[in-house]
C-alpha cells in the first residue's frame, strides 16, 4: 500500500460532515445540463422511450465510473495528478489532462453564468426588457432586426451578446459582459476562497436552492393552460426512436457528461473524506440523484414549454380571426376560437377568393411544440418568452435565473477543485503564499483568459470550447482511467482497498462493469463520436441580420485557422498522457544506462510523487 | 314650396353621398373593436355614438385648423358595417362641397388621437384609423439603467464579503503567530523527530520491490 506524503504540520482539510460531501458531489454532478440538455434529448428522442437507453447507460457506464473515481480519491487521498502518479508514474499525464480539461471547461462555463447574471440583473424591470422591440430612430416603427426575428431573440443576440456576423469578425470587448464576468468570478471566488472550507458552507444553499425553485415552478407550471399538452408531448414514448443508434450514443454521452466524470473534481472531493467511508453508497446516491433530478427538472420545463406553445398557437389563430373579421366586416368578437372552424367553412363556401387572398396562417399546435431548444437557446430565448406571458413575470424570471446560477455555481466548484487540489498536492505552491491568494490567482487568471468570450464573436468561441474541450478529451481520459485502475493498478488490489475502506468486497456487478463492460462502452462511444464528427466538415450557426433568409441562422464553415484551434483544443489536454509517459520512460532509460556504468546498490531509484 | 325644400334636401344628401365614398381620395376608414377592448362593459354602437364620433372629429379639425369652425355636419360618414367600421370624409365649413385634404385630416387625427380614444374608452389598437399609424410611445429611459443598480448592489456585497474573509484569515494567522511562537518550534522539532523515528521503525522502504510486483508476476 502507498502512504501519501503530507506536508509536515498541516492536516489535510476535511469535510465538516457527510452531508456536505454528498451535497458537493451532487452539486457538481447536477448542473445546467440537467435542466437544458436532458429535457431536450427526451423531447427529440421520443419522450419516455429515451429513458431506456438513459438508464442502461447509467447502470453500465455512469455508476461504475463514478464509484471508481470516488473510491480511488478516497483511498489515495490526493487530487487527480497525485492519484494517477501514485498508481503509476507513467500515468501522471492522466492527472495533468484532467486538470487542463477542468481549467478549460471552467473558463467557458463561468461565461454562461455571466450571461445568467446579465439576465438576472435585467429581471428587476417592468416591463421585462425582452418583451418589446425598441423603436427605430424616428419612432415610426420598430427596429428591423427585432421586427424580423422577435424581441427575445433581439435581446439575446443584440443587447446581450452584440454578436458579430461570423467568427472571424471579433468585434471589441463588450464592457457590460466584462462586468458580468467579473461579478461571476468574484462570486465564485468568495465561495472558493478557502477551498472546501468555504465551499462546504456555500454548498448548503447552492445545491438545495435549485430543487426548491424547481418545485415552485412545478406547482406554478401545472396550473398554466397548455401545460398538459407539453407534458403529454414530452413523455409520450415513441418506441421507433430506439432503433436509431444515435439515440444510444447520445444517451451514453449524456450520462457521462452529466455525472461530470474525468474532470478530477470528484477525485478531489472524495480525497478529503476519511478513508473508512462507504463510497459505494455515496456513488449510488450521487448517480441516482443526478438522474432523478434530470427527470424531475424536465417536468416543469416541459409544462412551461407546453404553455408557451399553446400561447403561440392561440396567437396564430387569433391573428387569423382578426384577418377574417376585418376583411369581411363581421362583428367584433363574433368569431371566437371555438366557432372559428365553422365560420371559416361558411366563408370559404360563400367567398373563397377573398379568403384565399388573405393568406391565412396554418396554425398547428404540434409545430409550436416541435420548436425544441437546448442549451442557451432554451434558457435565454424560449424560456424568457414563456416567462413574459406568465403573470408576475419578474418574480419568475428572477427565480429562474437564480436557480440557473446556483446550478452552475456548484458545478464550477468541482471544476476549480479539479485544478486547485492537484496543484496543492504537488506542492507547486510556495508555502508562503496563503491559500486565499492562490485561489484568487486562479480566479484572476481564468477571468483574464475568459475575456475572449466577451468579444463580439464570443458565443461562437464558446460553442467551440463546449464541443471540442468538453467532449472528446473527457472520453479519452475516462477510458484511460478505467483501464489504469482495472489493469495497471490491478482490480484485485482495488477490491482489497475497497474492502478495507467499506468493509465489503465489490460484488459481481461492479467487477463485470469495471473489467469489461464500461471500458468497452467507452471505447464504442468514443469511436462512434469520432466517426460522426469526422463525417462532415464542421459548421456553425451565425446570426447575421444581413443574411438573405434572416432570421434563419446563417450556416457557415469554420475557417482553417479556427478549425486548427478546435483540433488543438481537443488534442492539447490529452497529449499530456503520452508525453508524461514518454518523459518518465526516458528518465528510466537514463537511470538504467547510468547504473550500468556506475552500479550503486544503495541508490533508491523510484520515488513516487515526483514529477 | 314643399317640393323645393324636398328637392334641396335630396340634392344635399345626394351630394353628401357623392362626397363620401369608400376608397375616396380624401377620406379614411375607421375600425372600432369595442367588445375586444371593453368585454362585458361594451356599449352598443348606435347613431348616438356615431354622433359623438363626428363631434369628436369636428373638435379635432377645429384644433388643427384654427379659425375654421367645423360642425358635426362637416363630418360625413358612409359605408357602415356590422364590424363597426365606416368611411368618413371632412368637408370644409366654408364650402360644403369641397373636401379637406388628406394631410390635414391625418395631422388633426394624430394630434388629438388621445382625446378621440378616450372619448370612446378605446386605445390605439381598438380604434383604428386605417392609413394613420399611431405614434409609438417612446420608451422610458432612466438615467441609470436599472441593471447597473442591481449589479452595483451585488458587487458591493460580494466585495465586502471577500474583504471580510481575507481580513479574518489575516487576523487568524496573526493570532496564531503571536500566541505560539515558541511552542511551534518545539512542536516542529518533535514532529520531525517522530517522522524520522517512524521512518526508522518501518525500515528503509525499498519501493523498487513494490513496483516490480506490478510488472513481473512470478
Amino acid at each position: 500500500t502507498l502512504f501519501p506524503r503530507q506536508k509536515e504540520g498541516t492536516e489535510r482539510p476535511k469535510w465538516d460532515n457527510k452531508v456536505q460531501y454528498l451535497l458537493t458531489c451532487i452539486g457538481f454532478a447536477v448542473g445546467l445540463g440537467n435542466v437544458w440538455r436532458f429535457p431536450y434529448l427526451c423531447q427529440i428522442y421520443g419522450g419516455g422511450a429515451f429513458l431506456i437507453p438513459y438508464v442502461i447507460a447509467l447502470v453500465f457506464e455512469g455508476l461504475p465510473l463514478l464509484y471508481m473515481e470516488l473510491a480511488i480519491g478516497q483511498r489515495l487521498r490526493m487530487g487527480s495528478v497525485g492519484v494517477w502518479n501514485s498508481i503509476s508514474p507513467y500515468l501522471g499525464g492522466l492527472g495533468v489532462a484532467s486538470m487542463m480539461v477542468s481549467f478549460l471547461v471552467g473558463l467557458f462555463y463561468n461565461m454562461i453564468l455571466a450571461w445568467v447574471l446579465w439576465y438576472f440583473f435585467h429581471s428587476f424591470q417592468s416591463p421585462l426588457p425582452w418583451r418589446d422591440c425598441p423603436l427605430n430612430l424616428n419612432h415610426t416603427g420598430y427596429l428591423t432586426e427585432c421586427e424580423k426575428s422577435s424581441p427575445v431573440n433581439y435581446f439575446w443576440y443584440r443587447k446581450t451578446l452584440n454578436i458579430t456576423p461570423d467568427i472571424e469578425t471579433s468585434g471589441p470587448l463588450q464592457w457590460w459582459l466584462v462586468l458580468c464576468l467579473a461579478t461571476a468570478w468574484c462570486l465564485v471566488y468568495i465561495c472558493f476562497i478557502r477551498g472546501i472550507e468555504t465551499i462546504g458552507k456555500a454548498i448548503y444553499i447552492t445545491a438545495t436552492f435549485p430543487y426548491l425553485v424547481l418545485t415552485i415552478f412545478l406547482v406554478r407550471a401545472l396550473t398554466l393552460s397548455g401545460a398538459t399538452d407539453g407534458l403529454v408531448y414530452l413523455f409520450t414514448p415513441n418506441w421507433e426512436t430506439l432503433k436509431n443508434p444515435k439515440v444510444w450514443l447520445d444517451a451514453a454521452t449524456q450520462i457521462f457528461f452529466s455525472l461530470s466524470l474525468a474532470f478530477g473534481g470528484l477525485i478531489a472531493f472524495s480525497s478529503y473524506n476519511p478513508q473508512k467511508n462507504n463510497c459505494e453508497r455515496d456513488a449510488l446516491i450521487v448517480g441516482c440523484v443526478n438522474s432523478l433530478t434530470s427527470i424531475y427538472a424536465s417536468i416543469p420545463i416541459f409544462a412551461i414549454l407546453g404553455f408557451k406553445a399553446n400561447e403561440n398557437y392561440n396567437d396564430c389563430r387569433n391573428w387569423n380571426i382578426l384577418k377574417l373579421t376585418n376583411a369581411f366586416n363581421i362583428g367584433d368578437e363574433n368569431i371566437t376560437l371555438e366557432n372559428y372552424d365553422d365560420w371559416l367553412n361558411h366563408l370559404n363556401t360563400t367567398d373563397p377568393s377573398e379568403v384565399e387572398s388573405l393568406s391565412l396562417k396554418t396554425c398547428n399546435l404540434q409545430t409550436f411544440l416541435d420548436q425544441s431548444a437546448s442549451g442557451t437557446g432554451l434558457a435565454f430565448i424560449v424560456f424568457t418568452e414563456a416567462v413574459i406571458r406568465m403573470p408576475g413575470s419578474q418574480v419568475w424570471a428572477v427565480l429562474f435565473f437564480v436557480m440557473l446560477f446556483s446550478l452552475g455555481l456548484s458545478s464550477m466548484f468541482g471544476n476549480l477543485e479539479g485544478v486547485l487540489t492537484p496543484l496543492l498536492d504537488l506542492h507547486m505552491v510556495p508555502p508562503w503564499i496563503p491559500k486565499e491568494i492562490f485561489t484568487g490567482l486562479i480566479c484572476l487568471t481564468s477571468f483574464t483568459v475568459a475575456l475572449i468570450f466577451t468579444l463580439g464573436s464570443g458565443n461562437y468561441w464558446l460553442e467551440i470550447f463546449n464541443s471540442y474541450v468538453g467532449s472528446m478529451p473527457l472520453l479519452i481520459i475516462a477510458f484511460f482511467e478505467i483501464i489504469s485502475v482495472a489493469y495497471i493498478y490491478g482490480i484485485n488490489r482495488f477490491n482489497d482497498d475497497i474492502e478495507w475502506m467499506t468493509g465489503r468486497r465489490p460484488n459481481i456487478y461492479w467487477q463485470a462493469t469495471w473489467r469489461f463492460i464500461s471500458p468497452f462502452m467507452l471505447l464504442v462511444v468514443f469511436v462512434a463520436y469520432v466517426v460522426i464528427e469526422a463525417e462532415k466538415r464542421p459548421t456553425y450557426n451565425a446570426w447575421n441580420p444581413d443574411y438573405v433568409n434572416f432570421p434563419l441562422a446563417d450556416v457557415l464553415h469554420y475557417p482553417e485557422w479556427v478549425f486548427a484551434i478546435c483540433v488543438l483544443l481537443s488534442v492539447l489536454p490529452v497529449v499530456s498522457i503520452p508525453l508524461v509517459a514518454l518523459y518518465r520512460f526516458i528518465g528510466l532509460l537514463k537511470k538504467y544506462i547510468m547504473n550500468r556504468h556506475n552500479p550503486n546498490p544503495y541508490a533508491n531509484e523510484f520515488c513516487n510523487g515526483d514529477l | 314650396m314643399f317640393e323645393k325644400i324636398f328637392f334641396l334636401l335630396c340634392l344635399s344628401t345626394a351630394l353628401a353621398e357623392q362626397l363620401c365614398r369608400p376608397e375616396a381620395s380624401d377620406g379614411y376608414r375607421v375600425r372600432l373593436s369595442i367588445k375586444t377592448a371593453l368585454g362585458d362593459e361594451a356599449y352598443v354602437w348606435n347613431d348616438n355614438e356615431m354622433f359623438l364620433f363626428r363631434a369628436t372629429l369636428a373638435f379635432a379639425m377645429r384644433n388643427q385648423i384654427s379659425g375654421q369652425e367645423f360642425e358635426v355636419s362637416n363630418i360625413i360618414v358612409c359605408d357602415e358595417t356590422p364590424r363597426v367600421s365606416f368611411w368618413f370624409v371632412v368637408t370644409s365649413p366654408q364650402n360644403t362641397s369641397q373636401l379637406v385634404d388628406k394631410e390635414s385630416v391625418e395631422e388633426a387625427v394624430r394630434k388629438s388621437r388621445n382625446r378621440i380614444n378616450s372619448a370612446f374608452l378605446l386605445t390605439d389598437k381598438t380604434l383604428e384609423f386605417i392609413g394613420i399609424p399611431p405614434t409609438l410611445a417612446a420608451p422610458v429611459n432612466p438615467d441609470t439603467p436599472p441593471w447597473l443598480i442591481v449589479f452595483g448592489l451585488v458587487m458591493g456585497a460580494v466585495g465586502a464579503g471577500i474583504i471580510v474573509l481575507l481580513a479574518s484569515s489575516v487576523v487568524q494567522k496573526k493570532r496564531k503567530n503571536d500566541e505560539k511562537p515558541d511552542d511551534e518550534e518545539i512542536d516542529e522539532e518533535t514532529r520531525v523527530k517522530t517522522v524520522e523515528n517512524s521512518a526508522a521503525s518501518e525500515g528503509i522502504y525499498n519501493r523498487s520491490f513494490s513496483d516490480d510486483e506490478r510488472f513481473t508476476h512470478m
